[in-house]
């Protein structure tokens, strides 16, 4: 089993990003379940959904405290939440910043950690600065756990139309930037 | 007994969406003819899906009552059940509060309501998060109450529900509990209820007493002394039948749909368990996880898992008890006063004046939403296995975990 952590804000679609990862990987052939953080919803404060991701069917309902994969929407979450808290040695870590990875050397793992400029990516293609899909097609090139064409797919069948398209093609750029990067 | 609600290979007809739509969907498979709720938090997603359904005209010929608050909910729901209605609700925590005392009346009245209680913690202090308190509180109103494991069992219960309410034999309504946040807004594989699967499942509701001003009848009115008693004394033996009519519709359903979460209990490694623990919601996916561990190390820990909280399956506890060594009841609720959740007394209570004379203990977990992780249930395990070797009970029962900075 594979264990997805996600940090945000309040507003900026962490939940929503946990839901489309598990529906993609579904779609992959996978079980999943995904469930955000309860907490009191306030706009801008910080936020964590989880998804894993296993071969057979989710049973355990317990947060995520020892993840594979933390992904970072927002890098001045940094300054005040302990993203990489439990994160395994062997682990990714994504961060959404226009900073490189060395910019995070302080930070407590020994985990791999790749950043992408996700909210440039956004920007440019969705015309809003909203990365939560953005960043789920760096995951999929960063991780290979899930395909970026289920993540599309997934991203598609929530919203229609335009919105659904340029959110496709963000995806797309944000997975062909991170796959050089790994490679 | 079976092992899991989720049967892999059923893998082709599943979707991934969230807990809440998948019990919405339920509901609107059951053809209701009207759904009344207040949607103010705490209320669901449920009632938000189903608002949307009826206002798009996907539930043909229902009403969707928006009241101004839950004691009118229900109420709105009583009205509507005695002129024959099908009828749903959803609420949680205050809102379920708010509506106690209309809740007798509908069992009173013996009106078929089915609602899905989201379970939540109740204030003071405020708190949202996920506990049993709740549905537990409401234990004494004659709502026959069953607790869902995942949010497939959740949405399958709702059509298990009607069935059981409307058996002419029980007329009783029925609560389905579902624990809060963790089943209402998790997002996992289920097959959504088959609207033909459902319609031969549940056939329309023919209440043989309506209020119908060709035939006038009362009810809810005076019951003397002379009477009154005989009303309790019905809806206890009316309890009684929903006993076999639960199991029943759990095998009805699985003809049909081939899924089976359980009757009254279900059981899980638990033929040959020395160490049983005992518990209902949410909890048990977490638990079954822990208790594959133990097995895989050669050790016999089981679980019994609760589905019917009311009427309480006291013979078929008895009997799944039977051949433990010691049991542990692990759940999300206190009797204030009493020390102890009230599964573990009820459990405890349904052993007495038997020749089972295992040690029993409790632990109270999960309250107000913390968390509830492997490593606890394994602690747990590991103080229960303590007692069964010692023979020595420290503590029947207690919090698994306190923070003394905060006392």
């Amino acid at each position: 089993m594979k264990e997805i952590r996600i940090h945000g804000r309040g507003g900026q679609g962490s939940v929503t990003a946990a839901e489309l990862l598990s529906i993609a990987a579904f779609e992959d052939g996978k079980f999943s379940q995904a469930f955000p953080a309860f907490g009191v919803e306030r706009r801008g404060a910080p936020v964590q959904a989880f998804t894993r991701i296993s071969g057979a069917p989710v049973r355990v309902r317990s947060h995520i405290y020892e993840p594979n994969y933390v992904i970072v929407q927002d890098s001045t979450l940094i300054q005040s939440v302990d993203v990489v808290s439990g994160l395994k040695d062997d682990g990714i870590l994504i961060i959404n910043t226009t900073e490189n990875p060395e910019s995070f050397s302080h930070l407590n793992t020994m985990a791999k950690i790749y950043t992408v400029d996700a909210t440039k990516v956004a920007i440019e293609i969705i015309g809003l600065p909203i990365v939560n899909t953005v960043l789920l097609g760096a995951f999929a090139a960063a991780t290979g756990e899930v395909s970026v064409a289920s993540i599309q797919k997934a991203v598609k069948d929530r919203f229609s139309g335009s919105v659904g398209e340029k959110n496709s093609e963000a995806i797309q750029k944000a997975y062909d930037l991170m796959k050089v990067k790994v490679e | 007994m079976s092992t899991n609600t989720v049967n892999p290979k059923d893998k082709s007809k599943m979707v991934v969406v969230e807990g809440s739509y998948a019990t919405a969907h339920a509901v609107k498979t059951a053809r209701p003819n009207v759904i009344s709720a207040y949607p103010i938090t705490p209320q669901t997603h449920i009632v938000e899906e189903l608002s949307k359904m009826v206002a798009n005209g996907e539930i043909p010929g229902c009403e969707y009552i928006n009241v101004e608050a839950e004691f009118s909910a229900i109420s709105a729901l009583v009205g509507a059940s005695a002129v024959g209605a099908r009828t749903y609700s959803a609420t949680t925590s205050q809102g379920l509060f708010l509506m106690h005392e209309a809740l007798f009346n509908a069992a009173g009245m013996r009106f078929p309501i089915v609602m899905t209680v989201v379970n939540r913690a109740v204030s003071a202090p405020i708190n949202i998060w996920n506990d049993q308190q709740d549905s537990i509180s409401q234990r004494d109103a004659g709502w026959i109450q069953i607790y869902a494991e995942d949010t497939q069992e959740a949405a399958d219960m709702v059509l298990q529900a009607y069935k059981i309410a409307e058996d002419k034999d029980v007329m009783l309504p029925v609560m389905v509990c579902m624990d809060g946040f963790i089943l209402s807004h998790v997002y996992e594989p289920v097959i959504l209820m088959d609207q033909k699967e459902a319609d031969e499942f549940l056939p329309p509701y023919k209440p043989e007493n309506i209020l119908d001003p060709k035939n006038p009848k009362s009810f809810g009115a005076l019951g003397d002394p002379s009477c009154y008693t005989e009303f309790r004394y019905s809806i206890e033996q009316a309890m009684d039948v929903a006993l076999q009519k639960i199991e029943d519709v759990a095998e009805e359903f699985k003809q049909i749909t081939g899924r089976y979460h359980g009757g009254l209990i279900d059981g899980y490694h638990l033929e040959d368990a020395d160490v049983v623990l005992v518990s209902f919601g949410s909890l048990l996916g977490t638990m079954k996880d822990v208790v594959d561990d133990y097995r895989m190390r050669g050790e016999k820990v089981g679980i019994l898992k609760i589905r019917s909280f009311r009427p309480f399956p006291v013979e078929a506890i008895r009997k799944a008890l039977s051949s433990a060594k010691i049991i542990c009841v692990i759940e999300k609720n206190i009797s204030l006063g009493r020390k102890e959740g009230a599964l573990f007394t009820e459990l405890k209570s349904a052993l007495y004046n038997t020749e089972n004379t295992a040690p029993a203990i409790g632990y109270i977990v999960g309250l107000g939403g913390r968390d509830v992780l492997p490593r606890h249930i394994e602690e747990i395990i590991e103080r229960t296995k303590t007692v069964l070797e010692t023979g020595s009970i420290d503590s029947e029962s207690s919090f698994n975990e306190v923070k003394e900075e905060f006392l």
